[in-house]
């Protein structure tokens, strides 16, 4: 049974590297989401709880309570309950689209009292600790055949739930377990397929269908001149070229008819199909104006005058970067950025050094999950990629999002300790 | 199973390094090399704001207000932060029907959600109390508070001026004006547009997405003080501008009044006039189209712009200049018989006054001696080699007294007057002709229209005896004690000086015995010349010059009334009751002043 054993596993010394990025993220978190709230030639009281950056002051705190305690219990605890882990996570999830309150268009919160919370970012962690346990457990032979299919389960089913949640972001988020999977042996030929199938798919949303299906018929011919002799590959190219044009109209298909009208308008700005600066591209302008005003040393603090006066959306949340990029400029931006690598490569690093593979699943399951938010939102507000609502960890103001990052990354520093 | 796939750890660790490689530089792109979003910026959050000082005061020569600022008060509506409010309310407090504030809604909201539409203008303090108090009730809307003129006197509305937007020629004449700036369109307002104005200020201030200020930029580093516009005291008397306006009511005609030492415009009266209240805010347009489209024109303003046949006062100039010229002495007699002065068949009638000289020719104002007196000046071939030398020299010594010429000072748009030249009357008579041909002009008719400002200046420079200094109306600017020195210079006429002793004694002989006996005040010696202008249009114009104290004169009046008939009967009382108004403060002839003030003449 997991027991409390604090005195015994504290002297060995946890990752003080990983602890001081977190803090230092957390840091500029805060200081920037009272930048984003801060009112020029008015005072801005720091404790002041209807303001964002007096409610995240509460989450950090709350953060570190839950850290210590993390760092306390016995990491057989995390290792015992992971499975229950997910299925509470999935539970509350589920019962978030009936009893759920909608904010932006998803339906992913449970409001308690004054508080809002969104299991999906508790799911994020549930899930990397599911998939190592799971992982970790039984590979006899035999079981080895079918033990995909129930990997692909764990993270399709998250998936699925938060696409009824209409939470598009957070559904993207699981796919970074792709990282995790090559890492243990998933062929290299999947990582192609998918390269393959992020070229075609740049092709058919940029230019159209058309040019997809003529790129893939050319290669399709020069292959087809080339293993001329050799009838295994003159199969496989047949079944590569049918499935090629077969995902070239489901994303058509999907693009044309499966999305919402705002989601088609954001991929289209995105490729620079259509172009309506104060209309629906205005979130992504007015965030780019912000980075882009900021130069190479910044505005100053408290001195953004588009984020703080609105001119970018949800400043402190999903576009919190937006802020930083405009304060502190370019070198603001090397900051992250270089705080963001470190952990993550940190993680990888540790994550290779474990022997003990359960950590090892789970540093590359949370490293991807980290990374992944991070491209996707910073590469959202710079216009590399289309608008999805996803946070910043650490940075981004939110108690659910806070909590559940922490929780990930102090169950590594505890793990990885063990 | 750690070890098979070490490669693949450096492949995750140089793929995912290659993202952000990339990330990396797209971020250098795009706030280190590209330097339009920092403009974009700026135009996005920082708001220019002009600050409009107030415009400076008028007063009158005696510290009385004449111009001063109103504030007023215009409701502004944001459409986008319009929510849910008492539409009745709003209705009941400003006058309003549903519909019309359903319409002007809708109105703002078409040209904009969050820039501010003027919903009502204008709205009344009372109103404006009420709505402040309550304006938390009234979601999206604002009181915005401007400045308005504002006179507290109905009166000299033609010398005040007007102020109003500036329209695109002003904006193209001058940077200072932008669209939507006020300047001063004529009189005072405008003649002193510069001093009155003071200097706009600006401030920068950040504005949020919806356009609502959020503070100053910068704490104000950029912003410039607006500067106040300096007051100005004019030299009108505001209680003889009233006096003198309510005088003239029903009649048409103008009124000047100098003080000679100085040039300054005691009062300066053009009738009918108007109230300058009506050309402010927003009955401006209406009122000002009422006003130009009405057919006793009251925004034209006759002391200035009007030429009339200046009558028999004109016989005071004359002679100023026969004696100059030595023409006739003051003993020099002319006799006066046959009805009049006879050029061939014509007649210039008189009433045979017999034999007079100088003196008693200006307190009858007869025709004959200045007929011949104006005959014998451009029939000088002593002096003059001919009629065309001759009459030049007449001309000359005419604009040497002011006439012929505008002033140039502050006055809006002054008339030069018409007196032919000497050209004109070659080409008209073919070059055959003489001072009997161009006579009538000796008696102050025919061809010599002048208005009435050259003739009170003329009065300035009898009084005077040989100078005036150019006749002008603002006394003061910034501090009372601070002269306008613009205007101080004396200038000389062509007349020796104690020729004016001879004319004056004769004008003191019109009031004491002649034809302005009307003109005379108890205890003031007053100086006077009746004239009566023939008017082709209908009833001659009643004249009268005034010059009071006769011996120290601090008053000079030029008085015209249209169609008054004879200067003894309108023009000669009302200046007369002006002079006693302006020396003694108050008029004991008040059964004439009463007569005067309800005759009406249209």
């Amino acid at each position: 049974m997991p027991k409390l054993d604090p005195y015994n596993k504290m002297s060995k010394g946890f990752d003080v590297r990983l602890i001081c990025y977190y803090l230092a993220l957390v840091v500029i978190g805060w200081i920037t989401i009272y930048s984003t709230c801060h009112i020029p030639d008015g005072s801005t009281p720091i404790f002041d709880f209807g303001q964002p950056y007096s409610k995240q002051m509460l989450w950090i705190g709350t953060s570190i309570v839950l850290a210590i305690v993390i760092l306390l219990i016995d990491s057989g605890i995390i290792q015992h309950y992971a499975y229950f882990f997910y299925l509470f996570c999935l539970l509350l999830m589920i019962l978030v689209i009936f009893i759920g309150a909608e904010i932006n268009g998803a339906k992913s919160w449970i409001k308690i009292g004054g508080f809002s919370l969104q299991p999906t970012e508790f799911m994020k962690v549930a899930t990397a600790l599911a998939m190592a346990k799971f992982m970790q457990e039984g590979k006899t032979a035999n079981q080895r055949r079918y033990v995909w299919v129930a990997q692909v389960a764990l993270i399709t089913i998250p998936i699925l739930v938060a696409l009824l949640q209409h939470d598009a972001g957070s559904a993207l988020v699981f796919f970074s377990f792709i990282i995790l999977f090559y890492r243990e042996g998933l062929s290299a030929e999947f990582l192609v397929f998918g390269i393959i199938a992020a070229v075609l798919g740049y092709m058919t949303l940029k230019l159209n269908e058309t040019y997809s299906i003529a790129l893939i018929t050319v290669v399709f011919i020069i292959f087809m001149i080339f293993n001329r002799n050799q009838k295994k590959k003159i199969r496989r190219n047949i079944i590569v070229y049918l499935a090629s044009i077969v995902f070239v109209f489901s994303v058509y298909f999907l693009y044309e008819h499966g999305l919402e009208p705002h989601q088609k308008q954001r991929i289209d700005t995105i490729f620079g199909k259509t172009s309506d600066p104060l209309g629906a591209d205005f979130n992504l302008n007015q965030s780019k104006i912000a980075i882009g005003s900021g130069g190479f040393f910044g505005k100053g603090y408290l001195h953004g005058t588009q984020t703080k006066l609105n001119f970018v959306p949800e400043q402190s949340t999903d576009f919190i970067f937006c802020a930083i990029g405009e304060e502190w400029g370019f070198f603001g931006t090397l900051v992250v950025f270089g705080l963001y690598g470190a952990l993550v490569f940190r993680i990888l690093k540790l994550s290779e050094k474990q022997r003990n593979p359960f950590v090892r699943y789970y540093g590359y399951g949370i490293a991807g999950i980290f990374a992944i938010h991070f491209f996707i939102n910073i590469g959202m507000t710079i216009g590399l990629l289309p608008i999805i609502g996803i946070p910043l960890p650490f940075i981004s103001y939110g108690g659910s999002s806070l909590w559940a990052f922490t929780m990930m990354l102090f169950c590594f520093i505890k793990l990885n300790d063990n | 199973m750690a070890q098979d796939n070490n490669n693949r750890y450096y492949i995750i660790l140089v793929a995912l390094g290659i993202i952000l490689g990339i990330y990396t530089f797209k971020l250098f792109s795009l706030q280190v090399l590209n330097k339009s979003y920092k403009r974009q910026a700026n135009e996005n959050a920082i708001r220019e704001i002009t600050i409009h000082p107030a415009r400076g005061f008028i007063y009158d020569r005696n510290d009385s207000l004449l111009v001063y600022n109103d504030a007023a008060y215009d409701l502004m509506v944001v459409p986008k932060e319009l929510r849910k409010f008492d539409t009745l309310e709003l209705c009941r407090v400003l006058g309003l029907e549903i519909e019309d504030v359903r319409k002007k809604i809708e109105k703002a909201a078409k040209y904009s959600g969050s820039v501010p539409s003027l919903f009502k203008q204008q709205i009344s303090k009372e109103d404006y109390g009420y709505l402040q108090e309550k304006m938390s009730e009234f979601p999206g809307f604002f009181v915005q508070s401007r400045t308005l003129r504002s006179y507290p006197q109905p009166i000299a509305a033609h010398i005040l001026g007007y102020v109003s937007e500036v329209d695109e020629q002003d904006v193209e004449n001058d940077s200072y004006y932008r669209m939507g700036d006020y300047i001063g369109k004529s009189g005072i307002e405008k003649a002193y547009e510069p001093i009155l104005r003071g200097v706009k200020g600006k401030r920068k201030v950040l504005v949020d997405v919806h356009n609502r200020e959020m503070g100053s930029f910068d704490n104000g580093a950029e912003d410039i003080v607006a500067v106040p516009g300096t007051s100005i005291w004019s030299t009108l008397d505001m209680q003889l501008q009233r006096y003198g306006e309510e005088l003239m009511a029903g009649k048409r005609g103008a009124i000047v009044a100098i003080e000679p030492k100085t040039g300054e415009i005691l009062c300066l009266i053009s009738s009918p006039n108007y109230d300058p209240n009506l050309l402010v805010g927003t009955a401006r347009p209406k009122n000002y189209g009422k006003l130009v489209m009405d057919p006793e024109k009251p925004l034209f303003n006759r002391a200035l712009q009007a030429a009339y046949p200046p009558g028999s006062t004109f016989k005071l100039a004359n002679g100023l200049i026969a004696l100059q010229d030595h023409i006739i002495s003051p003993s020099t007699i002319y006799s006066c018989s046959g009805g009049g002065y006879h050029i061939g068949s014509h007649v210039v009638h008189c009433h045979n006054c017999g034999g007079l000289n100088i003196y008693s020719a200006i307190q009858r104002s007869c025709n004959t001696f200045f007929c011949r007196a104006y005959y014998n000046i451009l029939s000088n071939r002593t002096k003059y080699k001919n009629i065309d030398e001759a009459y030049t020299a007449w001309l000359d010594y005419m604009s040497s007294m002011g006439f012929l010429q505008q002033f140039n000072t502050d006055l809006p748009y002054e008339l030069k007057g018409r007196i032919p030249t000497a050209e004109y009357f070659d080409k008209k008579y073919n070059n055959s002709w003489n001072g009997n041909t161009v006579v009538s002009m000796g008696i102050g008719q025919g061809e010599a229209a002048v208005t009435p400002l050259q003739m009170a200046n003329m009065l300035a420079v009898i009084a005077n005896k040989g100078y005036y200094i150019r006749p002008h109306i603002v006394k003061a600017i910034g501090k009372k004690d601070s002269l306008n020195t613009q205007f101080n210079e004396k200038v000389y006429s062509k007349i020796e000086p104690r020729h004016f002793e001879t004319v004056l004694q004769g004008m003191k002989m019109v009031v004491t015995g002649g034809t302005g006996r009307g003109a005379a005040i108890p205890g003031i010696e007053v100086a006077g010349k009746t004239g009566t202008a023939q008017n082709p249009h209908g009833r001659d114009h009643s004249v009268f010059a005034l010059i009071a104290p006769a011996n120290d004169p601090q008053i000079v009046i030029f008085c015209l009334v249209e169609n008054g008939g004879f200067g003894a009967t309108v023009a000669c009382p009302i200046a007369s009751l002006m002079a006693e108004y302006y020396l003694n403060r108050k008029v004991e002839r008040t059964d004439l002043e009463r007569r005067m003030k309800e005759l009406n003449i249209k």
